[in-house]
């Protein structure tokens, strides 16, 4: 029990009509990264909103950190960060402002000093006294999942964290999704590209239709499939090679 | 649980620092809460207060009251937008997911509603001062200015609340406030409604900005307040009540 970060038992919700999840089921592991794969609508947003304490299930359980986010939300929610589908952070506050702000908010000792470090290791001094809004996608998207490590949360969600970004900014964020988990941090993320959860993820579970339909890690869903032919194939690069080779940014992965 | 009580203060101000910054760097806001009330003074002082009749010779202390109000209901428009704007950016869902007091988050707009409010106030009652506004009030007095304009303010924010938060689209979360500052024109505020037509008057006469500016203006020139002031305290105070509980209630659904 204690190495599991998120237990998920029969999660089921509606909004009106429509169910959107008809009892899912998953484990995550302690220190893992654990990739909801899906595409647009298949619930993926309900299931994060639902583990970070946002909506109440209809029913089934959820236990996050050990504790049940239905009677325990206070608790669930001092381990836990939220980046959400869309970077929300303040745009009309700088960079420095928006950390400082959070960290005030977790009430720690030194918010000044916190986001003084964050901005650092972001690489986001420069820009760190202009307002948010000025920022590219690349670099909003670091402030976001910036503001979602004050405090040192041991399980961190991703809701979609590469969906809207250049290739760039996307190879970027997939640089720090790895370091979180080579930090130990469990990284619980959302995405509906497939090259993505492979990628990352040590884990990958296939929502579709309001069921987990595969779960495993990718050997294991490898093997679901019959087994792969070798062929031979000329290997064009594919346009994002080539595009950042032009633009040489090639030692980001 | 206890956890997030005891932080409800700190977390509230940090909520009214955060929106404060947005007041302070929204030229836009200022302009239109600050500037336009007073471009409206000006202009009814001096363009068009020559032709009014309202039997007393200061027509800035006449007109005073109605200008305060029209400048507060500009400026809770904004406190609707700027929830309707963290509601849609995910914002508010952020805080939700900390272990933050969720009330502050709505208690820190309604607090900043009130703190804008009271500074704009001040400065048009400031320029008003050079225009020529004068009043005999003393101390207790102007508190009980401050104190239904304040009412007033908080009554008419938890309005915006429920504006900010149910809103679809921008324009849908600053639109309710027109029919707002426009009540001050069909009232007492710029001319006696004596000289409004029989229907316009009914409507005039017991819609509540007429009693609120009346009760003000009595307030400020040192006049026998009557029943004015019981009137207007009731429309706040009602006004606030029944508001607070949609606004609630639409805070616990949608957000």
């Amino acid at each position: 029990m204690p190495n599991k970060s998120i237990q998920v038992n029969g999660l089921q919700k509606s909004y009106k009509q429509l169910q959107v999840l008809k009892g899912v089921d998953f484990e995550v592991e302690k220190g893992s990264v654990f990739a909801l794969l899906g595409s647009n609508g298949a619930g993926k947003t309900t299931v994060v909103k639902i583990l970070t304490t946002l909506l109440k299930p209809d029913s089934g359980t959820a236990i996050v950190n050990g504790f049940d986010v239905a009677s325990k939300p206070d608790r669930v929610r001092q381990s836990i960060s939220l980046t959400g589908q869309f970077a929300a952070v303040d745009e009309v506050l700088t960079g420095r402002e928006n950390l400082i702000m959070i960290a005030k908010l977790r009430h720690l000792n030194h918010p000044r000093q916190v986001a003084h470090d964050l901005l650092k290791r972001f690489g986001l001094t420069d820009a760190a006294d202009r307002k948010a809004s000025s920022y590219s996608g690349g670099m909003r998207r670091r402030l976001d999942i910036a503001m979602s490590l004050i405090g040192k949360p041991e399980l961190i969600f991703l809701d979609e964290p590469t969906t809207g970004l250049d290739p760039e900014a996307r190879i970027e964020a997939w640089k720090i999704v790895k370091e979180l988990a080579d930090g130990g941090t469990t990284v619980f993320l959302t995405t509906q590209y497939l090259d993505e959860a492979e990628q990352l993820a040590d884990r990958i579970a296939i929502l579709h239709e309001g069921r987990i339909i595969a779960s495993g890690t990718l050997a294991e869903l490898k093997e679901l499939f019959p087994p792969a032919e070798v062929e031979y194939v000329e290997k064009q690069p594919t346009l994002e090679e080539i595009f950042l080779a032009i633009i040489g940014k090639k030692e980001a992965i | 649980m206890e956890a997030a009580k005891n932080h409800f203060f700190s977390d509230m101000s940090v909520m009214l620092g955060r929106s404060m910054r947005h007041i302070l760097r929204s030229m836009d806001t200022i302009i239109t809460v600050c500037f336009t009330p007073i471009a409206m003074m000006l202009l009814f002082v001096y363009v068009f207060g020559g032709a009014i009749q309202t039997g007393t010779d200061n027509y800035v202390n006449y007109l005073l009251p109605g200008i305060l109000l029209i400048a507060i209901a500009s400026g809770i428009s904004y406190t609707a937008y700027r929830l309707f704007l963290d509601k849609q950016r995910g914002i508010i869902e952020r805080f939700h997911s900390m272990p933050i007091s969720r009330s502050a988050v709505l208690w820190g707009h309604v607090l900043t509603s009130v703190v804008s409010n009271v500074i704009s106030v001040v400065v048009i009652i400031l320029v008003a001062l050079i225009m020529g506004f004068r009043s005999s009030a003393g101390v207790l007095t102007w508190l009980a200015v401050a104190g239904i304009l304040v009412l007033f303010t908080l009554a008419l924010t938890w309005i915006a609340a429920i504006a900010g938060l149910s809103a679809k689209s921008v324009e849908g979360a600053s639109a309710f406030s027109y029919p707002l500052i426009f009540l001050p024109f069909i009232s007492s505020a710029f001319v006696p409604t004596e000289s409004m037509p029989s229907v316009v008057r009914a409507f005039a006469d017991n819609q509540p900005v007429t009693s609120i500016v009346e009760a003000i203006r009595a307030l400020l020139s040192g006049q026998p307040v009557g029943n004015d002031i019981w009137v207007a305290l009731a429309w706040c105070v009602g006004i606030m009540l029944v508001a607070y509980f949609f606004a609630m209630r639409v805070y616990k659904k949608r957000v």
